[in-house]
């Protein structure tokens, strides 16, 4: 089974997210990078499949220069192949955009399964899954917490929960399917793993150089929905009453709850 | 012209998260000099509707339960030419409207918290990223606004004047595979979806110390008629189940109360609760940054505040008639 895994370069938020002065990005000279937990399960679930029935995981990411070191880290967990699509210093892909660039790749490489995240952490924009799913006319399911692949690997049962109903999805492979975290309790990378991810060859490809029908469209070269300004929203702190220390508190937390009308 | 909003029911009636969809939708179709009309998979909620201003009522038929890319296809259809679609920004929500994007070829913004309609075709719109840490100010330039609205922001409130809620029967014209990808639903464990819609959500951090700490919390939360939501670090531990989890990667919660109970406040966990009208937060360490997010703060260890606290909520005299 050949599975391809598409990842995102985001920055580590840890205590606060801090704007950059232009209003137009996120300050990230004090930030580490990772991918979002959701394509941390993605790798490990397609790790998982590969370790099953054989076959490779291959992983891409659309990003600058830097992003090689988020592959690098998903070969230490296993995946066989890595490939950037390297987009140019300062460069914003929009989904549309985003979904044909992956194209590019997930239309060559035969394979039987496209994973993403359900959302990337920063941006959210919850659609490049289904936008590479229409672009390959293949079936998608999204939102992803379980997934059973018959023994033959032809179909993939992917299940999910919505307000209090389990939902299950059979599809058939070859197919998209974009995860969640609670899918799996991915791995640590193993010390052999990280040499390996060491010496690997990653694939670059300047994204510009991506030919083909896919990229004509003006996606590519512009996003449609054009950023003004990014904000922190202002009503996030609150004005903490102390109510006072360990139990002595509970009598004022009793009146509390009876004041928000909470105790039946 | 019209603004669509895709509403999903349950027994219930509209679902909470639809309410605020189609109050968004409504204020971009009164700026916009739109009528306002709904598209319902199911029994239409007419009377609902009609309270929130809706004009037509499009009762879509020949799809059996939920598929997403048919909901999308029938959606696409019935909104050519509309000046935008809106939607809730659920998992259904946001999926349907991904796949209008993908058959329309047009842009989507997701999660939005607000949006002004300009002239033209040029919506000004502030949309979350980072599961709402971050406000995106954005234009979005299209012939029809694909848009969903955030469900932990905004507010969900009936309209000045009724709508007429006039219910046409439409059935859906679908292309080959839209009904290949379709749910299979059956009822789930309590985990999710109640944490979703909960009035009192007691949270456990990593102070409750393992997965054998959590039965005070348990019993608090049933004697409040809530449910126990956790911190990222539970579920990766593995203390409690994933669907349980608050925060990015979890569930966005809008309860009434949250009552944190040793979680320091990592903002991935933030963005989960923000949505809470209030918030208590018990914690041994006062500079906690769940403390100055909270409403109210107890400086105490969660092993001896709860217990305390669930025997004098038993002791009540009010709970004994």
């Amino acid at each position: 089974m050949d599975v391809l895994v598409c990842v995102k370069r985001v920055p580590t938020v840890g205590g606060a997210i801090t704007v950059s002065a232009d209003g137009l990005s996120v300050d990230t000279r004090m930030s580490g990078f990772t991918i979002s937990p959701h394509e941390e399960c993605a790798v490990e679930e397609a790790v998982r499949l590969v370790e099953r029935f054989g076959g490779s995981v291959t992983v891409v990411t659309l990003g600058p220069a830097e992003a090689e070191e988020q592959l690098r880290s998903c070969l230490a967990l296993g995946a066989s192949a890595a490939v950037l699509l390297e987009t140019p210093a300062g460069a914003e892909f929009g989904p549309a955009a985003t979904a044909e660039a992956l194209h590019s790749v997930a239309a060559d490489g035969g394979f039987d399964l496209v994973l993403l995240g359900n959302e990337a952490a920063d941006t959210g924009d919850y659609q490049v899954g289904i936008r590479l799913a229409h672009l390959l006319g293949r079936p998608v399911a999204t939102g992803i917490k379980a997934l059973t692949v018959d023994d033959e690997g032809t179909s993939a049962a992917a299940r999910r929960e919505y307000r209090g109903v389990a939902e299950t999805y059979t599809l058939p492979l070859p197919c998209v399917l974009t995860v969640r975290e609670g899918i799996n309790l991915p791995r640590y990378p193993s010390l052999p793993g990280r040499l390996r991810a060491k010496r690997a060859v990653i694939s670059r490809v300047p994204v510009s150089s991506v030919a083909g029908a896919a990229l004509r469209t003006t996606a590519l070269q512009t996003t449609a929905l054009r950023t003004t300004a990014l904000r922190v929203p202002a009503a996030a702190r609150r004005e903490a009453t102390v109510l006072g220390h360990g139990v002595d508190a509970v009598p004022a937390l009793v009146s509390v709850l009876a004041e928000l009308g909470v105790l039946s | 012209m019209t603004v669509f909003c895709l509403v999903e029911v349950d027994g219930g009636g509209v679902v909470d998260a639809s309410l605020r969809a189609l109050t968004l939708a409504r204020g971009v179709a009164a700026q916009a000099g739109d009528g306002l009309a709904a598209v319902v998979f199911g029994e239409p909620p007419a009377d609902d509707l009609a309270a929130y201003g809706v004009d037509d009522v499009y009762a879509v038929s020949g799809i059996d339960g939920y598929a997403p890319q048919a909901w999308g296809r029938a959606l696409a259809a019935l909104a050519d030419g509309a000046s935008a679609v809106v939607a809730a920004g659920t998992d259904r929500g946001n999926e349907v409207l991904a796949h209008v994007g993908a058959i329309t070829g047009l842009p989507m913004a997701a999660n939005c918290v607000a949006v002004s309609a300009g002239s033209g075709g040029s919506f000004e719109i502030v949309r979350q990223r980072w599961a709402g840490l971050l406000l995106e100010e954005a234009v979005l330039d299209a012939p029809m606004a694909l848009l969903t609205a955030a469900t932990d922001a905004g507010t969900a409130a009936p309209a000045d004047a009724p709508g007429s809620a006039v219910v046409h029967q439409v059935a859906a014209s679908l292309t080959d595979g839209d009904l290949a990808v379709r749910a299979a639903e059956a009822p789930a464990g309590a985990g999710g979806a109640s944490l979703a819609s909960a009035r009192v959500v007691v949270g456990g951090g990593r102070g409750v110390g393992g997965a054998d700490g959590f039965g005070p919390l348990d019993e608090l939360a049933s004697l409040l008629g809530g449910v126990v939501g956790v911190s990222r670090v539970v579920t990766s531990e593995g203390w409690r189940p994933h669907t349980q989890q608050v925060g990015q990667t979890g569930t966005k919660i809008t309860p009434d109360l949250y009552l944190a109970c040793g979680i320091s406040g990592a903002i991935q966990h933030i963005a989960g609760c923000a949505g809470a009208k209030h918030i208590i937060a018990i914690n041994t360490d006062p500079a906690a940054p769940m403390m100055a997010r909270a409403d109210y703060a107890v400086v105490g260890d969660l092993h001896a505040v709860i217990p305390a606290l669930v025997e004098a909520l038993r002791d009540r005299p009010s709970r004994a008639g």
